[in-house]
């Protein structure tokens, strides 16, 4: 009997789900990046690009092709980090899905990887609609755009599997909104999506550093610019691989633990 | 495969200081339709738990196939089929595809599972109903659904906890006919239950659960025999006199239970007894008699009604 690897099967139940409700979310993948990209880099665009030494602040772009590229790391982090909050709880507690899963031949081990694959998923998934809006523009329609589609994945998961692990351990929804506003909103204003973090205080910038954001904004800036370098970009995958890596140690610990009980 | 098909020796599931399973011993030979029978918190869900592998064994012996939960639960959650307590359908989706899906989970191709899939909706009698969600279904055809479900690996063993919890008496009947044509197929079934009917109807053999510990042990016959009379007489006298009512009747029969509703006395000639005791000049408000139950084997073993 020919096997499918365990971690795709406990993926096709999600995207069976995610098939039921993907036209409801697909015009909002379009719209919103589109009104960002016109919101913040033709109109802040216009005024930013008039200052002096702009050019040279921005490392020789126009604010638009600075801003545009972050937007599919940005996408990836929101969508993934959703996906790992509410949908998590309701699977652990509501609808049960887990349980499910642990009582057939699936370890808990192996529903983890399920799960990130999933949310790799919605990331690309999300990052391509991004990506697509992108090549409406003459600065940013380019061949690196489809590498921002792992890039943009890895980021997501770089996210989506550390909160996996919180909210593995969560009974109630209620720190989930707080989350939203006090890690996801200000990485997004200060991983470097908007501006270069060299313009934050000093303190800040090993902060901001630190981040998978930065790493992520980075990766699909370099990309769509055509200015990727081996050095950096193994740096930038393997700082998101860390945290992955570590989100799921931690995810396999708390899934076996919880599905236990 | 010779020998039993689940044997439990000693059997402890703790949580902290709380000991749920205390030290039980069960043993359930293939084929059997087998039962744990107690009130909610006497044991009976963490000893299923345990046996379907996805809580471990505190402490004692736990053999399933013969093979042992704790290093081989993968290849017996593989042979066993689940019906748990409350449903776990995704209700956003076709009954069809909860099944295909849950088919995934145990690695069935997806064209075989599709099959085994149309074979039990129509064992349920839900084919009309593959293609539509789940949610909107009622409680007796999503908790036939979930039987189906636990059907797709065309499993040796089936564990149910408390399969008929919550369904009306026309759901429940249906849902008994079916798990009787899976016992007659051969399956084996484990069962809990806090309704003596379920029990009497589905068990072969079963224990009595209270407070983590086995109090008794057999076939509903013979724990009727066992442990009550041939008859019942339920007595009702005006609420709260029940006491005071009873006292002069304790001689009546071979016991008597007086509980807040009704006084209960166990005797094989269940209308001699009645006749006693309007001999005495005591009149209740009704008089009922009844044959045992497995309620009353419960009552007897542990002074406490099952349903409370």
């Amino acid at each position: 009997m020919l096997s499918t690897p365990a971690p795709v099967r406990v993926w096709e139940h999600n995207f069976a789900v995610y098939r039921r409700i993907w036209r409801s979310n697909v015009l909002g993948a379009f719209v919103q990046p589109l009104l960002y990209l016109l919101g913040m880099g033709l109109g802040v665009g216009a005024l930013v690009d008039r200052g002096t030494n702009s050019l040279e602040l921005l490392d020789g772009l126009s604010y638009f092709a600075f801003i545009a590229p972050a937007l599919l790391a940005t996408t990836a982090m929101m969508v993934s980090s959703q996906e790992a909050l509410w949908p998590v709880i309701e699977a652990f507690m509501w609808s049960n899905s887990y349980r499910s899963m642990a009582a057939t031949p699936l370890s808990p081990g192996q529903i983890v990887s399920g799960v990130a694959l999933w949310q790799a998923t919605r990331a690309a998934i999300a990052v391509t609609g991004v990506a697509i809006v992108l090549t409406f523009f003459d600065e940013t329609r380019s061949l690196g755009l489809l590498l921002t589609i792992p890039f943009g994945a890895l980021t997501g998961l770089a996210f989506s599997v550390p909160l996996t692990a919180w909210s593995s351990t969560r009974n109630t929804e209620t720190s989930f909104p707080s989350i939203q506003r006090f890690v996801i909103v200000p990485l997004f204003l200060f991983g470097g999506a908007f501006y270069p973090v060299d313009q934050l205080p000093g303190w800040m910038q090993p902060i901001a550093k630190a981040t998978p954001l930065w790493h992520g904004v980075q990766l699909c800036r370099d990309a769509v610019l055509h200015r990727l370098e081996l050095s950096d970009t193994l740096a930038h995958v393997g700082v998101l691989t860390a945290f992955v890596v570590a989100g799921l140690a931690v995810c396999r610990i708390t899934y076996a633990r919880r599905l236990a009980e | 495969m010779s020998g039993p098909l689940i044997s439990a020796r000693k059997l402890v599931k703790r949580f902290g200081d709380f000991t749920a399973v205390d030290g039980i011993d069960i043993e359930v030979a293939p084929g059997e339709s087998f039962g744990f029978l107690g009130p909610n918190g006497a044991g009976k869900s963490s000893t299923m738990r345990m046996i379907g592998c996805v809580s471990p064994v505190t402490d004692g012996e736990l053999r399933i196939f013969g093979l042992d939960p704790a290093t081989d639960g993968r290849q017996i959650r593989a042979r066993m089929g689940v019906v748990p307590q409350s449903d776990q359908l995704d209700g956003e989706l076709t009954v069809e595809e909860n099944l295909v899906l849950y088919g995934r989970y145990f690695d069935i191709p997806r064209a075989e599972s599709r099959r085994r899939t149309a074979e039990l909706l129509d064992f349920v009698q839900l084919t009309d109903r593959a293609k539509s969600r789940v949610e909107p279904l009622s409680g007796g055809m999503k908790r036939r659904v979930t039987i189906a479900r636990s059907l797709i690996n065309e499993p040796e063993l089936l564990l149910l906890d408390e399969p008929t919890t919550g369904l009306d008496p026309q759901a429940r009947h249906i849902l008994w006919d079916r798990l009787y044509r899976l016992k007659q197929r051969g399956v084996t079934l484990v069962i809990t239950t806090h309704y003596m009917d379920e029990a009497e109807q589905l068990c072969d053999r079963l224990v009595v659960m209270d407070r983590g510990q086995i109090a008794a042990e057999g076939s509903p016959r013979q724990l009727i025999e066992r442990y009550s009379t041939r008859e019942v007489l339920e007595l009702r006298y005006p609420a709260g006199t029940n006491e005071a009512r009873s006292t002069d009747l304790v001689d009546i029969g071979e016991r008597v239970e007086v509980l807040p509703d009704r006084v209960l006395i166990y005797a094989d000639d269940g209308e001699a007894a009645l006749s006693q005791v309007h001999a005495r000049g005591s009149y209740p408000e009704s008089a009922l008699v009844r044959r045992s139950s497995l309620e009353d084997v419960f009552l007897h073993l542990t002074g406490r009604s099952l349903v409370e």
